[in-house]
């Protein structure tokens, strides 16, 4: 259905920006990127720039959503309007509202949700500029913001996608390859637990690929892991060395 | 804002204990085995007004898609496809909780899961579909409308649009003086490949397909698969919570593939 | 013996501390015999007591039976007030709680005594998850507060600023000649008539918030009060 011409792996089997089929993007994880939120993350990926913001436990409004053995978890991904090629209507779109679910489906296992009984966990998603891959990215940063906000959770949750173009898997598509290429695979995992909690794919792929993928996206993902423990332990390891070389 | 489900309806904990019990045997509280559908039966052109339409029965779960076909503009990236709209409302009829009101996360997420696994198979040759490309295409609209809700909405959902798209019939056209000139006369609508939708449910280590309504208020996690006729995946989607670790995804993904026929030599041909 | 982190490391949810053979405490749980973190927190080893604790780096307050907490009035009903006590859980001191003897309420204007805005010093006597806390002020040290300031840190970090037996805050106590009130839910009111020690103050408490997780504390509060020029008592 995608039929075009656009070339997204050369002879050499480098992609667009000059990558491996399975090379992931470099990116950024800020833990504590916000003052006014309990936690916050901002992310880096290739060109994806997210903010992800954590508010809670908190009381519930309006009181009767609140759940009697649990905390309610609420999520809400959404795109700036500039965030895109062509201006997005500030609206809340189908595929955001769709987003919202399965990420909040995503990091939902992670949470010990029963420690804070009748009170909402809020996290707010903003994509400020997109290009491919959001909703992944998403999900790495908010998983962050909710370690930072102290919430008590089993593991943290990292995700990226894999896709395909010319029967080659492609590891963390970029926009162009999203656009152009012939599949897209989102893919999330609590790694200590190994349990995929996002999986979704349009396109073609045949089990073998899909195996291929989740393998592909289990390495990527264990690099994120890391890069978000960094990223909680900095604020706190650059304390310590301020505080113990000043004296 | 996506929340956390408040209990909707909760299972009582001895019809658990039984479910569970009976599964860790190989065995379903309604005598079926853990692969093997509820009974499918399939009603094609029930709706005279709409194009192309079924009434799909999976066991008590019931399912109605109307397609319906008007000529339009084209998608600003798509020049050249016609256009397809899935649209899925889980209407209060279905169930007592289902609430009215505009189509919420779970609408939405159906709606757009169907859509992608029939775009991604490419189910209608869209393609075909554009009389006057970037100006006047059709416009091919797949409304699905669960009418009565016991478990696996969304395979029972996708078998009615797919049905429904089988026997549709669009006018046959002209294209005269740069304007689509609808003819007396009618054609089917060209049809792609297309898939079916499975639904993998995990209760503790046992996999099962077409979980009933009481079964996926137990489940742990479930998958929705698309199965093409030549056994490769053209949709999925984890939904609900919980989660599933990559080789209990590879058996899904193979049970899926397994079982699709069960539902595919359902099809209208 | 397996400890998989060393003492005062940082850990973050799911980061594996010790096997079972060490008794976990804080925010930890166990799995396959295994303790893991379940917050970002900064670690405590006892060798000797086999004890590995996670203690949280950031966390919201959870009201427990006893505790000393600084409210907020945020709404006056008929026979209640209801206080924020900067927890998910907002509070409810009922006027039974508040008046000396039994009186109707009801027939009373309750904002005449407290309305929106006013700072209490309250104690928890009731709560368990399933209900709001309840709070009591008709204790010696309970009451309104009519004047100081106050500041708000993470109620993770209040032990540390209470110290072992209250040490930490004698301390303060004792070399600015300073009264705090420390609540255990993050609130701290200082009250002083020297606007130089009370900002001093505010500077000490804030210190202690960024630096809790670092080792050596009281001795870098000694020392950042001698830089001003303040003695501290060894003893305190």
């Amino acid at each position: 259905m995608r039929s075009n011409n656009v070339v997204l792996i050369n002879e050499e089997g480098l992609r667009v920006d000059g990558r491996r089929p399975n090379e992931m993007r470099p990116f950024k994880i800020i833990a504590g990127y916000l003052s006014n939120a309990d936690g916050s993350a901002y992310i880096e990926l290739g060109r994806n720039k997210i903010v992800a913001a954590v508010y809670g436990p908190r009381e519930v409004h309006p009181k009767y959503l609140a759940l009697p053995h649990r905390a309610t978890v609420r999520c809400r991904y959404s795109m700036a309007p500039f965030s895109v090629e062509e201006r997005k209507s500030p609206g809340r779109s189908r595929r955001e509202i769709e987003l919202s679910k399965v990420i909040r489906e995503a990091l939902e296992p992670a949470i010990f949700v029963e420690e804070y009984p009748r009170t909402v966990i809020d996290i707010f998603i903003q994509v400020l500029e997109a290009d491919g891959g959001t909703r992944t990215a998403s999900i790495t940063a908010a998983s962050v913001a909710l370690a930072d906000a102290g919430i008590p959770m089993r593991d943290l949750v990292a995700a990226i996608a894999v896709g395909k173009a010319s029967d080659t898997l492609l590891l963390d598509l970029n926009g162009i390859e999203d656009q152009y290429g012939d599949g897209d695979m989102p893919i999330a995992i609590m790694p200590r637990y190994n349990l995929v909690t996002l999986f979704q794919a349009d396109g073609i792929f045949a089990p073998e690929e899909i195996e291929e993928a989740l393998k592909m996206a289990r390495e990527a993902i264990y690099k994120l892991y890391e890069g978000q423990k960094e990223a909680l332990k900095r604020k706190y390891l650059k304390i310590r060395e301020e505080v113990l070389s000043s004296e | 804002m996506s929340s956390t489900k408040p209990f909707g309806d909760i299972l009582s904990t001895i019809k658990r204990e039984s479910i569970v019990t009976l599964l860790r045997k190989g065995e379903r509280i309604d005598g079926r085995g853990l692969h093997e559908y509820r009974k499918i039966e399939i009603e094609t052109n029930v709706i005279s007004k709409a194009e192309g339409s079924a009434l799909v029965k999976i066991g008590d779960t019931k399912v109605i898609a109307g397609v319906k076909t008007e000529i339009g503009k084209p998608f600003p990236d798509t020049p050249d496809m016609g256009v397809q709209i899935v649209n899925a409302e889980l209407i209060p009829i279905a169930s007592p909780f289902f609430e009215p009101g505009p189509p919420g996360e779970d609408d939405i997420e159906l709606s757009r899961v169907i859509d992608r696994g029939l775009r991604s198979s490419e189910a209608i040759k869209l393609n075909e579909l554009a009389p006057i490309p970037g100006e006047k295409v059709w416009i091919i609209y797949i409304d699905i409308y669960p009418l009565d809700h016991y478990g696996n909405l969304v395979d029972a959902s996708g078998l009615a649009a797919v049905s429904a798209l089988l026997t549709t019939k669009i006018k046959n056209w002209k294209v005269e003086d740069g304007d689509v000139v609808l003819l007396d006369e009618e054609k089917p609508l060209p049809i792609g490949e297309v898939p079916v939708f499975v639904t993998v449910g995990k209760i503790g280590d046992t996999l099962i397909v077409d979980p009933s309504y009481e079964e996926e208020l137990i489940l742990d996690a479930k998958i929705t698969l698309a199965v093409t006729s030549d056994d490769k995946i053209s949709g999925i989607q984890k939904s609900g919570l919980g989660g599933f670790t990559p080789e209990v995804v590879k058996n899904a993904v193979s049970l899926a593939i397994n079982v699709a026929d069960q539902v595919r030599k359902k099809l209208p041909t | 013996m397996p400890v998989y982190v060393r003492d005062r490391d940082i850990v973050v949810p799911g980061e594996p501390l010790a096997s079972q053979l060490f008794k976990g405490e804080g925010a930890v749980y166990v799995e396959k015999r295994k303790i893991y973190a379940k917050a970002l927190s900064v670690v405590e080893i006892d060798s000797e007591s086999k004890v590995i604790r996670a203690i949280p780096l950031k966390k919201k307050y959870l009201p427990a039976k006893g505790d000393k907490v600084i409210g907020k009035i945020v709404d006056v009903g008929v026979t209640h007030w209801t206080v924020d006590i900067n927890s998910p859980y907002p509070a409810i001191l009922q006027a039974t709680e508040v008046l000396p003897r039994p009186t109707d309420a009801a027939r009373m204007d309750l904002s005449k005594i407290l309305k929106p805005g006013d700072i209490v010093v309250a104690k928890v006597i009731v709560f368990d998850l399933t209900r709001d806390p309840l709070l009591t002020i008709k204790e010696r040290g309970l009451g309104k507060i009519t004047k100081g300031t106050l500041v708000q840190i993470d109620p993770a970090k209040i032990p540390r600023l209470i110290g072992k037996k209250g040490s930490m805050a004698n301390m303060i106590r004792k070399a600015l000649g300073v009264d705090l009130i420390v609540g255990k839910n993050g609130r701290v009111i200082i009250i002083s008539d020297d606007r130089e020690k009370e900002a001093l103050a505010i500077l000490i408490i804030r210190k202690i918030e960024r630096e809790a997780h670092v080792s050596g504390l009281t001795d870098r509060i000694k020392k950042f009060l001698e830089s001003y020029g303040i003695e501290v008592e060894n003893n305190a």
